[in-house]
């Protein structure tokens, strides 16, 4: 079949044309790419509108046309589009072919001269890959109901409760023994002063019961394999040393058991708990998990207040982890965020001196259900604050710890000054470096926080010590800031300070990343597909992503991501089927030696060989299409679709054909014997 | 092998560098992590050298052998291979085989006679935009310095056709009349490698 070749430049507005002559590469590919077959070559100010689309489509009617190459974005962002025009214009959509000349040339260089010499390189480089694009069909995969979801605080709670509603089944694995997250700790929801559990709780008991949902608290995924569609999990459900199945959740072991450690991650360190524990009351599952490493009997082989109390005979000390195996067609991540810690930062004292807390110590501290009844006092546990210092921005917007913002803390401090005027004759004091309250209802709550009389210092705290200097400090923590707004140093004596400490990615953000083959940008947030058009998306098809997993978000922004993965989850699920891109190695029998070394080189095992036939052979539905086989095969006997080395080859010799001055590459040539040397290296 | 060739240095043997070289590099990048920091370099207009031609694979494990020596053979003056950083690879260890065929590929092209300088590897996030910037412009400045890609017995080929006899006579087999390639072959090299 001779070639017969669209090309299309897109001007995308200015953001190519503004660096790129696109009427010069246009001229260019059609003067000198005729003999690539070139046939027609257009540009186009915005090739992926309607108009632009029609281009395509019309002139493969027109010219008859049989390839298509697209010059303008990443083929990441418009890649389908051109394949679809392609497809209406009645050819295979695998016979088009995206060059990135935005991405990679216009938005990246200001040379206009050298960006259009590189526009044409990149251009001859896809007419010549796409003059040995084969047509090819997307793979169908049927797309299994039932979907995990990784995370039982809010998001992953909203998130399941939109699946298990529309009648789908949903594993919700849970790291920690109850669901709630968070959110479970707070005890107001800004702007609103929702009371935090009055509202997540019956959501909570919601997925607990639902029959669609079933609920893995105390579990962890250790492994997922396969693809979207089709993923099998592996879940290690740890020993809770209590029967699910028969205890009734009546908390008599809790009461009965005599022993109490401090509790670090509920309480925040604030309070104790049993050794035989639900987190909270309202915890969900209610039945209670063993802590192991403080238990006595486990430690000393005394004990056994636990099960001699439990009418249900549901302690079990010979309860092993259990590995289970889930097969669904779709995950999606939920795994919240760890709160910054404040001891990173020495200059602020914590957990240095007592009266300096961090944000969920507060939370907890203002908690009817806390370690002092909801009382804000100092952490002598009587005395009530005369002076409250909230500091911003702890460990968020400073180069030293993070960078970014961490979007929460400026209302969770405006909360705080609010509770503490609401629950003590204190003053309080907000130490900020700017106030950001973008969000319904948040600057108003703003103008009400400075209504009821909360100071506002703008500068960024230096210090805080207890170390008195001037009278009226002793006994006192001694804020040192710059109030950059009168331009004075300040030092102002507080009873009580709060760190309103930044969202950090959960230790282990990378490792979680790798497990469920996502990314994760520098700071461990994990990335979306798009960061404004596909939010809750990743690149791993099938793996979603909702709350802070990806980045720090308020409580409403959370719920929303929840519901929007669970959106996109329903609708892989109302497909039933869904198209993947056919990129799969395939082995020619009849070149394959049965060396074997394709074999060891797959990492899902989808390699095998035929003793009977004596040749490799690729599982389709196992290949995940990265082409390292292709690669390997000493004989060539691999081909991989999509990337085969004839597409790979000619679109080197297609980005060489252009010097980087636009003219023709002038190449430096090698004697014949080098082409021998080549090869006898090559084959070594 | 037969003709073990001594490491070329094009400004040791040469002229002095010339200042108007601008080396072509081709890279290849993987779908997953490197193609997306190329992508993100992009959207958030990092600028670096336009030197570089990306090549998309799937995975740095992708990375035949040959298409680093055809790069060399088609006149790319380096090759840069990029992928996901060890132990993020999308394919869970690929990047680990691209990384043993990089050695591999630096010591037979050391072998051929080409500065092992001349083939890179980068390894960059989908969030390393910058990174990936940063090295291409240090790679970029790397091949700059050492000139156009200078094989030992290098004889010069106009891309328009002409075979290296037909050169040679329409020079009037003077090798100083031989068209300039960018930043000039090694003359004498290439003479001896005609005779």
């Amino acid at each position: 079949m001779t070639e017969r070749i669209g090309v299309y430049v897109c001007h995308c507005g200015t953001n190519i044309a503004g660096v790129v002559d696109v009427a010069e590469v246009t001229r260019w590919a059609a003067e000198n790419l005729r003999d690539q077959g070139v046939v027609v070559a257009r540009d186009y100010k915005f090739m992926c509108s309607s108009p632009g689309q029609d281009l395509v489509t019309d002139d493969i009617k027109e010219y008859g046309l049989n390839r298509i190459v697209v010059a303008a974005c990443s083929p990441h962002l418009h890649e389908n589009t051109f394949r679809t025009a392609t497809a209406r214009g009645g050819l295979n959509p695998y016979l088009c072919e995206l060059v990135s000349i935005r991405e990679q040339d216009s938005w990246v260089h200001t040379d206009k001269a050298a960006a259009t010499a590189k526009a044409k390189a990149l251009l001859a480089g896809g007419v010549e890959r796409v003059r040995r694009n084969e047509p090819m069909e997307p793979i169908k995969v049927d797309i299994n109901p039932a979907t995990l979801v990784v995370g039982g605080g809010i998001a992953g709670i909203s998130a399941t409760l939109e699946i298990a509603d529309a009648g789908f089944k949903v594993y919700l694995v849970e790291k920690s023994p109850s669901i709630g997250g968070h959110m479970a700790q707070f005890d107001k929801t800004f702007p609103t002063l929702d009371c935090a559990a009055c509202i997540l709780t019956p959501k909570m008991v919601a997925a607990g019961t639902h029959p669609n949902v079933e609920l893995m608290t105390w579990s962890e995924v250790e492994k997922v394999e396969g693809y979207v569609g089709n993923f099998t999990v592996t879940v290690r459900k740890k020993a809770r040393y209590v029967n699910e199945d028969l205890c009734n959740g009546c908390g008599v072991c809790q009461e009965k058991c005599p022993w109490k450690v401090l509790d670090g991650d509920f309480e925040a360190g604030m309070g104790r708990r049993k050794v035989i524990y639900t987190p909270f009351d309202q915890a969900v599952p209610r039945v209670p998990v063993i802590d192991r490493p403080n238990c006595p009997y486990f430690q000393k082989g005394t004990c056994r207040a636990c099960e001699k109390f439990c009418d249900a005979k549901a302690i079990d000390y010979m309860q092993e982890d259990q590995i289970l195996t889930l097969q669904v067609g779709n995950i999606i991540i939920a795994t919240g965020y760890d709160l910054f810690d404040a001891r990173r930062i020495p200059q602020y004292g914590y957990g240095r001196l007592p009266n300096v807390f961090t944000s969920l110590e507060f939370e907890r501290l203002c908690s009817a259900a806390g370690p002092t009844n909801g009382n804000v006092v100092l952490r002598d546990g009587k005395t009530p604050p005369k002076t409250v210092g909230i500091v911003h921005c702890v460990g968020s917007r400073d180069q030293n710890y993070n960078g970014y913002c961490s979007a929460i803390c400026c209302m969770q401090s405006l909360k705080f000054a609010h509770l503490v005027r609401e629950r003590t004759d204190a003053e309080v004091t907000n130490f900020y470096i700017d106030m950001r309250t973008p969000g319904k209802g948040y600057e108003e709550f703003y103008d009400r926080v400075l209504e009821e009389g909360g100071h506002f210092v703008r500068g960024k705290v230096a210090e805080i010590t207890d170390a008195a200097r001037l009278p009226g400090e002793e006994d006192k923590l001694i804020i040192q800031v710059e109030d950059t707004l009168t331009g004075k140093q300040r030092r102002i004596p507080m009873d009580m300070v709060i760190l309103s400490a930044g969202l950090e990615p959960r230790a282990g953000a990378k490792d979680l990343a790798t497990r469920f083959g996502i990314s994760c940008s520098f700071d461990g947030w994990a990335i979306e597909k798009h960061p404004k058009l596909d939010p809750v998306a990743t690149m791993t098809e099938g793996v979603f992503v909702a709350g802070c997993v990806s980045g720090p978000k308020d409580i409403p922004a959370s719920v929303a991501q929840g519901a929007a993965a669970a959106a996109r989850v329903l609708g892989r699920i109302q497909q039933k089927q869904m198209n993947l891109e056919p990129i799969k190695a395939t082995v020619y029998a009849e070149h394959c030696s049965g060396c074997r070394i394709c074999n060891t080189m797959c990492p899902y095992n989808a390699i095998s060989f035929l003793e009977a036939e004596g040749v490799s052979s690729i599982n389709a539905a196992m290949c995940q299409g990265c082409g390292t086989c292709v690669a390997a095969c000493p004989a060539g006997a691999i081909s991989g679709t999509g990337f085969s080395d004839e597409q790979i080859l000619a679109q080197i010799e297609g980005l060489l054909s252009v010097g980087a001055d636009g003219a023709p590459l002038k190449r430096t040539a090698y004697p014949e014997t080098h082409h021998e040397a080549i090869e006898e290296a090559v084959r070594a | 092998m037969s003709t073990q060739a001594p490491v070329a240095s094009a400004s040791a043997e040469g002229a002095a560098p010339d200042a108007t070289f601008e080396p072509v590099i081709i890279g290849f990048t993987c779908n997953w992590c490197s193609y997306r920091a190329a992508d993100l370099a992009g959207t958030a207009r990092t600028k670096y050298p336009p030197n570089v031609r990306l090549i998309r694979l799937m995975c740095s494990g992708r990375l035949d052998p040959t298409f680093v020596l055809k790069a060399f053979s088609e006149g790319a003056d380096a090759v840069l291979v990029s992928g996901c950083h060890p132990g993020e690879c999308h394919y869970i260890e690929q990047n680990y085989k691209a990384l043993r065929r990089f050695h591999l590929l630096q010591r037979t092209i050391e072998a051929l006679g080409i500065e092992p300088a001349r083939l890179q590897l980068v390894w960059a996030s989908a969030a390393e935009g910058v990174r990936l910037a940063n090295e291409i412009a240090r790679v970029t400045e790397e091949v700059r310095a050492l000139g156009p890609l200078n094989w030992p017995a290098a004889s010069i080929v106009d891309v328009d056709g002409m075979e290296l006899d037909a050169v040679w006579e329409a020079t009037g087999g003077d090798a100083g009349g031989l068209p300039a390639t960018p930043g000039g072959a090694n003359p004498k090299h290439g003479a001896e490698a005609i005779k």
